[in-house]
């Protein structure tokens, strides 16, 4: 298997003390379609410290927001968790009951959604959809608590007050992205999943919004999945890199090492086809497209479009490998130096 | 809400009425049938009558009711009388006044149209919300089918359906009229109970028709709204399964069932004209069917302009509302 098997039991008690807060093993996401099975999640595993950002990149149909779904535990049918586990501090989400992750959502693992242009109810205001947040997971909270935290988190994402009493279509799209990020933080979360939080804003508002971002994980010390396309953004903002392929994660390393080296065939591929300042007007790009998951190539599904592709990369599933300094890659190209 | 957005409304309010009473003056006018005329010579028809007191009587009736006048001045006139709701007097009744009739009338359509429009309205967009809903249970997503099954049959043929397998068969309610023979109406709990025992099944003749096709457009909607991004984040937030229903996936989709509200209101007062007539109960309808009958003009006039009133301003009610509904529309 991975490395996930090889730490697990270790790790499992390490993580209670000081490790990391998040942890992901083995999670397997499955697509029932009327074609056939697509597996949208292949033994994803990672780990990711309180307090550290963590990008989360691919292409379109690489399986980055089925993670985000799956950490959550919102896929819906026909799509279903296979198998893995997602601990956050010390709790394993996917042990809890129905009730029990209702619960987990927003008070340990919150979400800030991709659309967020559409993800506030247009016919209630913005403070009822905060109160209503903080209501159904702390039953006890006085009436001014409540209003101290919807002020609280409004004036962490910068925003004023009077916020509260408005509706979402009085606001603009950074505006109302940011409302996202205030209900996110409403209950202070360990983890935070961000979802191409940036994607339909303007450059300037995404500077904002990625510096609203980094201001509250700095006040609540949280953990950050960023997940999105703009490699840019990632380089200014994150600390860590994620690269997904068809539904593994092929590489994770830190900023510095996966812009300056990266390790994986596919990473530098991506990584070589960023537009840079030297060479104006050449575009290098990737041959080849993206797999279907419903037909993954054998072995190393980016196996096709390698150019350091070997016979075993065709027939034998590359594992993780654990390089010197705790990157992972995913290739059998470093499976002697692990 | 503004004033000038209230004020607006209103104006179009008076707009309508005003043209539907123009049409109702004038339409009459454009046909070659004489209301007079024809009363007279059903009359004559019994005999007692040599013609030139015919041709007196009619002169003399309509300087009485000034259709001697220009048709300006008559118009004027008319114009006057809707503003104090003076629709003249019944023929057949006569010196019974439109006004009396209808009012008389209207308690029992107004009634029966305000439960069933209000209950299949209740009944049939929960349904359809529930049965579009991936979460609700599953024999409770059943109870709609039965009812969209019976979109479309006429409240009428329902109505018979259950005259005769309720009302005859089974004799489990009474099979018309608006209470038991024999009963004098008063203000009591026995006679209230029996007016309800007879409105049972014309209720559920138009209930049961229209159920369905409200849950047919609130089921389209539903399946719309529950893909929305703002339900999914109701779910990321961790809210319990009711509230994201209630207050995320139900307020929004019955916003556009309110306007289909609107527009539905004229299709059910004719039913309820209908389906009144064949469980003869003493409203609109009947009164309706017997002025048509005999040639009552003038309370054909008035009912057809008083429907058209209470349906503009019901409408214009729903216009109102619907700024309490939905925040976007407020400052349009």
């Amino acid at each position: 298997m991975n490395l996930a098997t090889t730490e697990n039991a270790s790790s499992r008690n390490a993580a209670a003390a000081a490790g990391p807060i998040l942890r992901v093993e083995d999670l397997v996401v499955t697509y029932y379609t009327d074609l056939g099975r697509a597996r949208a999640l292949d033994n994803v595993s990672f780990t990711l410290e309180a307090g550290m950002k963590m990008g989360m990149v691919g292409e379109s149909g690489s399986g980055k927001s089925t993670l985000a779904l799956a950490m959550m535990r919102m896929i819906k049918p026909p799509g279903r968790i296979e198998g893995g586990h997602v601990w956050v501090g010390g709790t394993d989400l996917q042990s809890l009951n129905d009730e029990g992750m209702r619960k987990a959502r927003l008070s340990k693992i919150a979400y800030i959604p991709q659309g967020a242009m559409n993800s506030l109810n247009p016919v209630t205001r913005i403070g009822e959809q905060m109160v209503d947040a903080i209501k159904s997971h702390l039953s006890g909270e006085s009436r001014q608590a409540i209003n101290d935290r919807c002020v609280w988190a409004l004036k962490s994402v910068d925003l004023d007050p009077g916020v509260f009493h408005m509706y979402a279509h009085e606001l603009s799209g950074g505006m109302k992205q940011r409302v996202c990020i205030a209900i996110g933080i409403l209950l202070r979360p360990e983890v935070i999943i961000a979802d191409e939080p940036t994607s339909a804003l303007d450059v300037v508002t995404q500077r904002q919004v990625m510096e609203t971002i980094d201001k509250v994980q700095d006040e609540l010390n949280s953990a950050v999945i960023l997940i999105g396309h703009d490699m840019g953004l990632m380089a200014q903002t994150m600390d860590r890199v994620a690269v997904m392929y068809a539904g593994r994660l092929v590489e994770v390393a830190t900023v510095r090492e996966m812009f300056t080296d990266p390790k994986h065939p596919y990473s530098q591929a991506l990584i070589s086809s960023l537009p840079t300042l030297e060479n104006r007007g050449q575009f290098k790009g990737i041959p080849g497209l993206a797999p279907s998951l419903l037909r993954l190539p054998s072995g190393c599904a980016f196996h096709p479009r390698c150019p350091l592709a070997s016979d075993r990369s065709r027939s034998e599933k590359p594992k993780v490998n654990v390089l010197p300094g705790g990157r992972l890659v995913a290739c059998h190209i470093y499976d002697q130096e692990s | 809400m503004n004033f000038k957005l209230i004020a607006k409304r209103l104006s179009f309010l008076v707009l309508v009425i005003w043209a539907a009473s123009t049409i109702v003056f004038f339409v009459p006018r454009l046909s070659p049938r004489n209301a007079l005329r024809e009363r007279f010579a059903e009359l004559a028809r019994s005999g007692g009558f040599a013609p030139g007191d015919i041709e007196k009587l009619i002169a003399n009736m309509n300087q009485q009711f000034g259709l001697d006048k220009p048709l300006l001045e008559q118009y004027w006139t008319y114009l006057g009388n809707i503003v104090r709701m003076d629709f003249g007097y019944s023929l057949n009744r006569y010196p019974a006044t439109v006004t009396d009739i209808i009012s008389q009338a209207l308690p029992w359509t107004f009634f029966l149209l305000l439960f069933t429009t209000i209950l299949s309205f209740i009944i049939g967009n929960l349904l359809g919300a529930i049965s579009a809903w991936p979460k609700s249970p599953r024999w409770l997503r059943g109870i709609a089918t039965p009812f969209v099954l019976l979109t479309g049959v006429p409240p009428v043929i329902m109505g018979v359906l259950l005259l005769f397998f309720i009302g005859f068969r089974l004799k489990l309610l009474p099979l018309g009229g608006p209470y038991s023979i024999g009963i004098v109406p008063n203000w009591s709990w026995e006679f209230a109970l029996d007016v309800l025992r007879h409105q049972m099944l014309p209720a559920l003749a138009l209930i049961l028709g229209s159920v369905g096709g409200w849950v047919l457009s609130m089921r389209g909607m539903g399946v719309t709204i529950q893909g929305e991004d703002y339900v999914n984040f109701a779910e990321h937030k961790g809210l319990t399964g009711g509230r994201i229903f209630r207050d995320y996936y139900l307020r929004n989709t019955l916003l556009p069932q309110v306007t289909g509200l609107a527009l539905a209101l004229g299709t059910l007062v004719t039913s309820a004209l209908v389906v009144e007539q064949l469980f003869g109960l003493p409203g609109l309808g009947q009164v309706l069917n017997n002025a048509i009958r005999s040639n009552d003009f003038p309370v054909i006039y008035g009912i057809v302009l008083f429907i058209t009133i209470a349906i503009a301003v019901l409408m214009a009610v729903l216009e109102f509302i619907y700024p309490l509904l939905d925040p976007r529309v407020r400052n349009q």
